[in-house]
């Protein structure tokens, strides 16, 4: 009985001990690794004109809401070619996600919606390993002056091929960007 | 199986065959407490059928016995029922004692195993046949069928026991005695155990269960271990289940030994795999799911002393319907107003992200002597780690990476006894220690929803019960728990000050590191729980109980420091530093009728929480991939009361009805909004057929209906779509339909081979293919529940 009761507080003892043997070193912070914290749309017109399309978010699901800029208005009845950047700033240096959508092109494919008074034209410039449109590279024609929204989205593994709308293509959104577009 | 079966002839050979019939058996039957004689004690030796009375010195006679291995049963008023084993080669001489005084109150139970207490409560118990023939079914699917318990569920594989609504923390589960510490915080994380290892299942429907913890406000699932006999024999089970609903099956085995000093061991183990699972009109893909289990014992039990040694480790990997793998409130809203999930492939046996990969594992060492003063010492110590995976949708090197790898270590070491008391009928004090460590592995890129922590517990117990006359006995418990918590978070800068945490917790901040903030919080919680009750005999058929329940739940991790996307949810989770205790009082009452016709229970219960803590969604939030609902923690007072019937009516000797219906309903105080996936009304009804010509033949033909639940709280909200330019409404609260599956079983005892018992079952679940969603289901938003399905079992006791 005594051996037995000994033996339990024994064990107890262990265990307080233990707890006070505590580690006291703050663990690992961890970067988000495939977080996209900034797109940037690069329109390139013709002449030589770029306008930039950005939106940047450095604490991605973080409170912080994107910040969106529109660098100038577009030129109406013109062609632009259009670019996509994606982004990862929380490292350094910045981590090029277009490459790995770009690797796994088949996987992934960007759409342009247009609102508002607007009157564009977009079409894909580049295509996957099955000849399915990608967008990375895009070209953008406006035609009459107006004012309005370009939505910039982003599907991860959507149906492809796809009657190029976003509720046919199904798939997750990676990136949903708005942004405000005066033509004029 | 030639080596299984030639132990088992082994086993069977130790009967001895040489007879010998002159011999006496003689002994006395003694109060384990203080040896005083026992009179009137019953006497039986199984083997003959014979029985016998002892007398006023306690003590009884056997005459011609011959020379043999016996088992003697002893049967005493106001004792627990004592079987122990003999070996008559001469005349014999045997000291019985008894525990006397145990359990005045064991008379008016009617499952009287444990420790005697919480006795003032309906307790549904599953036996182990109810568990045989659920072998296949996780343990939330299983006690999904009793009456107050629902399943709340991710998919049809990730289900939890959810009491009266209350489920995740504020349920405490008692795996063979070990308190499961497996991140049950999360509403997407299942129990992690094999109901296969358990020899019956108790639900306690209320905290007053206050041995195992004083924070179970929603209530308790006890989990018990088969009980081994102090004799020599090998016994085992089997049990296998095929199904057409995944196309696959379960299989378990497991053999206990015990030898006549106490030493005994077992082993057993279960694996089961499914494929996709099917809704009536098209396959859920990615649903298949892998399970496997093993527990092996090895211990000595004597009458006064008892060690036991005991490892188990399950591992379940399970795929999440491809369909609900979601990013952001354009995704949800399309695959709202889809009728069919967006994702239906072929099936396939294949586990894809996203998916879920758990191993819990659980060590306990445990020992206990009987004093005659302290009555029974326990003494354990557990062990239990779980690790759990979640995989997500990812791209690029990221691909096959876990999103979440979360490890919790627990280690808890208890002690409790019985002592015998003048006053008492029985008494039980209890002290616990527990520490957890939960840390993740930073490799998955992915910032920690839940951080690192450490949590310390010491509890405090004592529990007493009083028959106060042969008809009424009165039980009181009384318990006082201390935590300890420290966290290391990275929280967003900008959280962090618009909570303004910097000026309520200083001293939390290690660095500032720009977007991100480096925490140590740090909190203590006190929290007293308490529970009185009465069990009052009215006559031999009803009994009255009533119990008044006081617990106390401290925050968890989820609802202190959640803080980000949380994938499978689709939204913004996040939780409050400044939370304290919930407080739970909770009166509930019971009226049991038992005659040879009827079988009859009511529980009608209300309890009032103050600072429930709810998530409710507060806003929307932007970023780069569109908008996410934000769903933040909050603390309101609330109340609950509801009720749950169980009706058995034999009509005839074939044919009986069962009935079963449980009602909560729920609001918070001050606004009168229903809480968020309560329970619809449900009701069973069972019509069984026996016949008693064929044994253990039962055919049973069972409807299930569900009504809607018409009190929810409004929880919608509004998403910019690109496509039409507008906001439109994301319905993500309006509950399904009410839905009504029929579902019908044919058992029956095959022919006995030897000393096993064998039965068949074959069972049609959903028989008419409906198609419904349940509203406490997760995944109800994407697809429909599961169709038909065909389960044929067969299990075997040898």
């Amino acid at each position: 009985m005594i051996k037995f009761l000994s033996i339990s507080s024994i064990l107890f003892l262990a265990l307080s001990l233990h707890s006070c043997s505590d580690d006291d070193t703050p663990p690992e912070q961890i970067n988000e690794e495939e977080v996209i914290t900034t797109l940037v749309v690069t329109l390139t017109a013709d002449s030589g004109q770029a306008i930039e399309l950005r939106s940047q978010d450095l604490d991605g699901e973080g409170p912080n809401e994107p910040e969106i800029t529109v660098s100038d208005n577009l030129a109406a009845n013109t062609m632009y070619v259009g670019s996509i950047q994606v982004l990862n700033q929380t490292v350094d240096p910045a981590e090029p996600i277009h490459e790995e959508i770009s690797e796994e092109s088949d996987e992934h494919q960007f759409f342009y919606t247009q609102g508002g008074n607007l009157d564009l034209n977009t079409a894909y410039l580049d295509f996957d390993s099955n000849d399915h449109p990608l967008g990375l590279a895009f070209s953008l024609t406006t035609n009459t002056a107006g004012q309005g929204t370009m939505t910039v989205t982003l599907r991860h593994e959507p149906l492809k091929p796809n009657d190029g709308t976003l509720s046919g293509a199904g798939g997750e959104t990676d990136i949903s960007v708005v942004f405000p577009i005066t033509v004029e | 199986m030639h080596r299984i079966i030639s132990v088992l002839l082994l086993a069977f050979s130790t009967v001895i065959n040489a007879q010998d019939c002159s011999f006496k058996f003689t002994g006395s039957i003694l109060d384990q407490h203080d040896d005083s004689p026992l009179s009137r004690a019953i006497i039986s030796i199984e083997e003959l059928n014979a029985t016998t009375f002892s007398d006023e010195r306690g003590t009884f006679s056997f005459d011609n016995i011959c020379n043999g291995h016996y088992t003697i049963v002893v049967e005493h008023a106001q004792c627990k029922t004592k079987m122990s084993s003999i070996k008559v080669k001469d005349n014999t001489t045997k000291i019985l004692r008894l525990e006397h005084h145990y359990e005045k109150l064991n008379e008016v139970i009617v499952s009287g195993s444990g420790d005697g207490f919480n006795q003032t409560v309906i307790k549904p118990t599953l036996s182990q046949e109810d568990i045989a023939l659920g072998s296949n079914q996780s343990l939330g699917a299983m006690l999904s069928k009793v009456s107050g318990v629902s399943g709340l569920s991710s998919g049809n594989s990730i289900i939890k026991p959810s009491i009266h609504g209350l489920h995740s923390s504020r349920v405490t589960i008692i795996n063979a005695g070990v308190r499961m510490e497996d991140q049950e915080w999360g509403a997407e994380h299942a129990p992690n155990l094999d109901v296969n290892q358990a020899n019956s299942i108790e639900i306690i429907k209320n905290a007053s269960a206050l041995q195992y913890s004083g924070d179970a406000i929603g209530g308790f699932v006890i989990i018990k271990p088969q009980r081994i006999p102090i004799k020599d024999t090998l016994f085992g089970k089997a049990r296998w289940t095929a199904q057409t609903n995944g196309q696959g099956g379960s299989l378990h085995a497991g053999m206990t030994k015990s030898t006549d000093f106490g030493w005994y061991g077992s082993l057993e183990g279960t694996f089961k795999g499914y494929g996709d699972f099917e809704a009536p009109d098209y396959i859920l893909s990615n649903t298949g799911m892998r399970s496997n289990s093993v527990a092996a014992v090895i211990g000595k039990n004597q009458f006064k002393r008892g060690i036991e040694l005991k490892y188990s480790r399950v591992e379940n990997k399970i795929g999440i319907l491809r369909a609900s793998h979601l990013g952001g409130a354009q995704d949800q809203l399309l695959a709202l107003n889809s009728e069919v999930p967006l994702i239906i492939r072929d099936f396939t046996y294949d586990i894809d992200r996203p998916k879920q990969e758990v191993v819990h594992e659980i060590l306990s060492a445990k020992g206990y002597i009987k004093s005659r003063v302290l009555g029974k010492i326990n003494v354990r110590y557990d062990y239990q780690n779980n690790h759990r995976l979640e995989f997500d949708i990812r791209r690029g090197s990221d691909q096959n990476k876990a999103s979440m790898d979360l490890s919790l270590i627990t280690q808890s070491i208890s002690i409790d006894m019985a002592p015998v008391s003048n006053w008492f009928s029985n008494l039980k004090l209890g002290l616990g220690g527990r520490k957890l460590q939960n840390s993740s592995d930073p490799n998955t890129g992915v910032k920690r929803l839940i951080p690192d922590f450490n949590r310390y517990d010491l509890g405090a117990y004592v529990l007493a019960g009083k028959a106060l006359s042969d008809d009424l006995a009165l039980e009181f418990g009384a318990r006082l728990d201390y935590s300890h918590i420290k966290a290391f978070k990275y929280y967003y800068t900008a959280l962090w000050e618009e909570r303004n945490y910097g000026s309520i917790y200083p001293d939390f901040v290690i660095e500032d590191l720009g977007t991100q903030t480096l925490t140590q919080p740090k909190f203590d919680y006190l929290n007293p729980s308490a529970a009185l009750g009465l069990n009052w005999s009215l006559n031999a058929q009803s009994t009255i109980l009533l119990n008044l329940a006081l617990g106390a739940r401290n925050p968890n991790p989820s609802e202190l420091f959640s803080e980000g996307l949380h994938h499978s949810a689709s939204r913004i989770e996040i939780g409050d530093l400044r939370f304290t205790s919930e407080i739970s009082k909770n009166i509930s009452a019971g009226y049991r009728f038992q005659n040879n016709k009827v079988t009859f229970s009511i529980h009608p219960f209300l309890r009032f929480i103050d600072r429930f803590i709810l998530l409710e969604p507060t806003g929307v939030q932007q970023t780069i991939r569109g908008n996410f609902q934000v769903w933040s923690y909050r603390q309101a007072n609330v109340s609950l009361a509801g009720m749950d019937l169980d009706a058995r009516v034999v009509l005839n000797q074939d044919i009986a009805l069962e009935t079963q219906c449980a009602l909560v309903k729920s609001y918070e105080v001050a606004t009168g909004t229903p809480l968020i996936n309560m329970p619809p009304v449900n009701a069973i009804n069972t019509v069984v057929y026996q016949n008693q010509n064929l044994p253990a033949f039962e055919l049973r033909i069972e409807s299930d209906h569900t009504w809607r639940q018409n009190e929810y709280p409004n929880t919608n909200f509004e998403a910019f779509i690109p496509e039409s330019q507008s906001f439109e409404l994301v319905d993500v609260s309006t509950p399904p339909d009410a839905y009504h599956l029929m579902n019908l079983e044919i058992r029956g005892q095959l022919k006995n081979l030897g000393k096993s018992k064998t039965i068949l079952s074959l069972r049609v679940n959903n028989c008419f293919n409906v198609r419904y969603r349940n509203y406490l289901n997760s995944l109800r938003f994407y697809a429909d529940d599961l169709g038909r399905n065909l389960l044929l079992s067969l299990t075997t006791n040898f």
